[in-house]
């Protein structure tokens, strides 16, 4: 099971070679839930989670783990908290699925302990909890996206961290394999306690699985809450500069953003 | 019901077991063989030339109680070229590997993007513009590589170090460097050109127990520290971003692999000069036979590489020419090269 952590910033400016992205942001990441981050394109989303997740060091302002600065925290102990899924990690050729999530145990390995039991049985764990423990000899390159995908996931959870981080984990996916990853995650998130915290692009299925939403534009904070206080056709039109209407999923009641073009008005 | 809620912790842990047993046992398998081939190809080498030794006379000679001729020939004139051949194959192959699989780019190897060519360029310069011989050359040849290597690092350095960045860098500074070699040359006194031709080529025919020891001793010091960094080589093949959350210090950690890679190619050049393509190929056969990072296969595969293109160059050749080792490494490697690049994908990413 997953500890509860407190992950959040304080005031945080990030910035790429002098250009600044989000500026004097504060967020406070609930612990245990899922937080969903959206917004357009650029508003600095992406940035934010990279941020949290300690790949870029705030120019100002801080990001605490339990109140102490992530950038102050030994790196590998750090990996032992908080885990991360980039948009686009690399596979090396030929690695097989079982090789792949056994580099997940590198936070906990040393110099001279590269490898127990332990690793095994927590590679084995998260196979399973992916479903991807027949897939553990096969090389990872002849997998589909969507396994490909899982065997991502569950090189994380071998990580075991408390709080997972994930950029955009259903991009390039179907929508058949978008849902099938979010219903892993939300499954992790019930059964484990992991605080998973997650960038996506799509407003409905963010809705849907978010317990904890966060609109962003222009590298701010719009608003954030729960995805029924949150989404609402001001926010959209605000945050989006789109119009639409917001019903209610005939799925799972969560609010749905139908947007409106300029050939099809309501 | 009973059966299926117990079993899962241990069977799930065996089949994670099961299946990192099965890459291993394969890994020691084609290690096993390759290592035997790399003893037979040795042992013709010792026993085949102009003077045959059969191999209970190779065996008693090698044990220290064979004829004092069997004894000249083999150890003195033979094993010295074979060994460093050896060593010198291991140290190219490893750094071609540590290059390749550091920038994710199989064009990434010191002998296609410049570090070979500096090291050559060093030592052709000492040799007919400061007049320096032996060891001196060799220390060149080391300074070379490394301040070749120094500068494409620094020039492709843009807040953090992409491959294929430092591969198209590389690349240019080979040619940059080829250009000063080519200057040297034909600046040079024709006999004098002849002894800095071995520098272009790469050979083991002045191979001496002197080079042999310097090479080893280096070897001892290097190799260890590849089987440090490895585990930290692994991550890093994950990308920067994976790497960095499984919380590597990912800049210092690739700094230290180049310097490593660095290292064994310029000690290797030192000692027998470029012998082409032995970086290029060996870590890309070896992770055909076996998947992951393959260090121990294709450092083999580069010691056999060595080897047995060595005993082609001076014994298989029709007409009984003999060349230099490099010419034969250099015949087998381009042919890749080009299979590599015609096949390479339409957005120019190689993998």
């Amino acid at each position: 099971m997953s500890e509860p952590r407190e992950l959040g910033a304080e005031g945080i400016r990030l910035a790429y070679d002098g250009r600044v992205i989000v500026d004097d942001l504060t967020v406070s990441i609930p612990s245990g839930k899922t937080t969903v981050i959206v917004g357009p394109n650029a508003c600095g989303k992406s940035t934010l989670l990279r941020g949290l997740a300690r790949l870029m060091r705030p120019a100002a302002g801080r990001v605490l783990l339990d109140g102490a600065d992530i950038h102050s925290i030994p790196t590998k102990q750090l990996a032992r908290s908080l885990g991360l899924l980039p948009q686009q990690p690399l596979a090396p050729d030929g690695i097989t699925v079982a090789d792949l999530v056994g580099r997940g145990r590198y936070p906990h390995q040393g110099v001279f302990r590269q490898r127990s039991a332990g690793d095994d049985a927590a590679v084995a764990r998260a196979l399973e909890q992916t479903s991807t423990l027949e897939l553990a000899s096969r090389p990872v390159e002849e997998l589909s996206g969507g396994q490909r995908q899982r065997v991502w996931i569950a090189m994380a959870l071998a990580q075991q961290p408390d709080i997972l981080l994930l950029d955009e984990p259903t991009t390039y996916l179907d929508v058949a394999h978008q849902v099938e990853v979010l219903d892993l995650l939300h499954d992790l998130n019930k059964t484990r306690g992991t605080t998973v915290v997650m960038v996506l692009h799509d407003l409905n299925l963010a809705a849907r699985y978010a317990d904890h939403l966060i609109v962003m534009a222009g590298g701010a904070i719009v608003t954030e809450g729960t995805p029924a206080e949150v989404i609402s056709v001001d926010t959209v039109r605000s945050a989006f500069g789109l119009d639409s209407v917001v019903v209610s999923d005939p799925v799972c009641g969560s609010p749905m953003v139908i947007p409106f073009g300029r050939f099809h008005r309501a | 019901m009973a059966t299926v809620a117990t079993r899962p912790e241990t069977s799930a842990e065996s089949s994670v077991v099961r299946a990192r047993r099965l890459g291993r046992r394969r890994a020691a398998i084609v290690s096993g063989v390759l290592a035997l081939l790399v003893l037979a190809v040795a042992a013709t080498a010792l026993s085949v030339g102009a003077y045959v030794v059969s191999l209970p006379d190779l065996l008693a000679t090698l044990a220290g109680v064979g004829e004092p001729r069997d004894e000249f020939i083999v150890l003195t004139l033979r094993l010295p070229r074979i060994l460093l051949g050896m060593l010198a194959g291991l140290s190219f192959a490893l750094a071609g590997g540590l290059f390749q699989s550091l920038l994710g780019n199989p064009l990434a190897s010191p002998d296609i993007i410049g570090i070979s060519h500096g090291a050559s360029a060093a030592a052709v310069a000492a040799l007919l513009i400061f007049g320096l011989s032996g060891l001196a050359v060799a220390g060149a040849a080391f300074v070379g590589a490394v301040v070749v290597a120094t500068a494409i690092y620094l020039l492709a350095w843009r807040s953090g170090l992409t491959g294929y960045r430092f591969v198209l860098i590389g690349i240019a500074t080979a040619f940059l460097v080829q250009g000063i070699l080519g200057y040297l040359l034909t600046r040079a006194d024709v006999r004098d050109a002849q002894a800095a031709l071995l520098w272009l080529v790469g050979s083991l025919s002045g191979a001496r127990w002197d080079d042999i020891l310097l090479l080893g001793g280096a070897l001892a010091v290097l190799v260890p520290l590849v089987a440090i960094l490895a585990p930290r080589l692994r991550v890093l093949q994950l990308g920067d971003q994976s790497a960095a959350g499984l919380g590597l210090a990912v800049q210092p950690s690739r700094l230290a692999l180049l310097a490593v890679a660095v290292g064994l190619t310029a000690v290797a050049t030192a000692a027998v000069g470029p012998i082409a393509f032995v970086a290029f190929v060996s870590a890309p056969i070896a992770r055909r036979m076996v998947g992951g990072l393959a260090l121990l296969p294709t450092a083999l595969v580069g010691t056999l590489l060595v080897v047995a293109s060595d005993f082609i160059a001076q014994h298989l050749l029709p007409g009984d020419v003999q060349v230099p080792v490099g010419i034969i490494t250099g015949a087998v490697g381009a042919p890749y090269l080009l299979w590599l690049l015609a096949t390479t994908n339409r957005s120019g990413a190689v993998r």
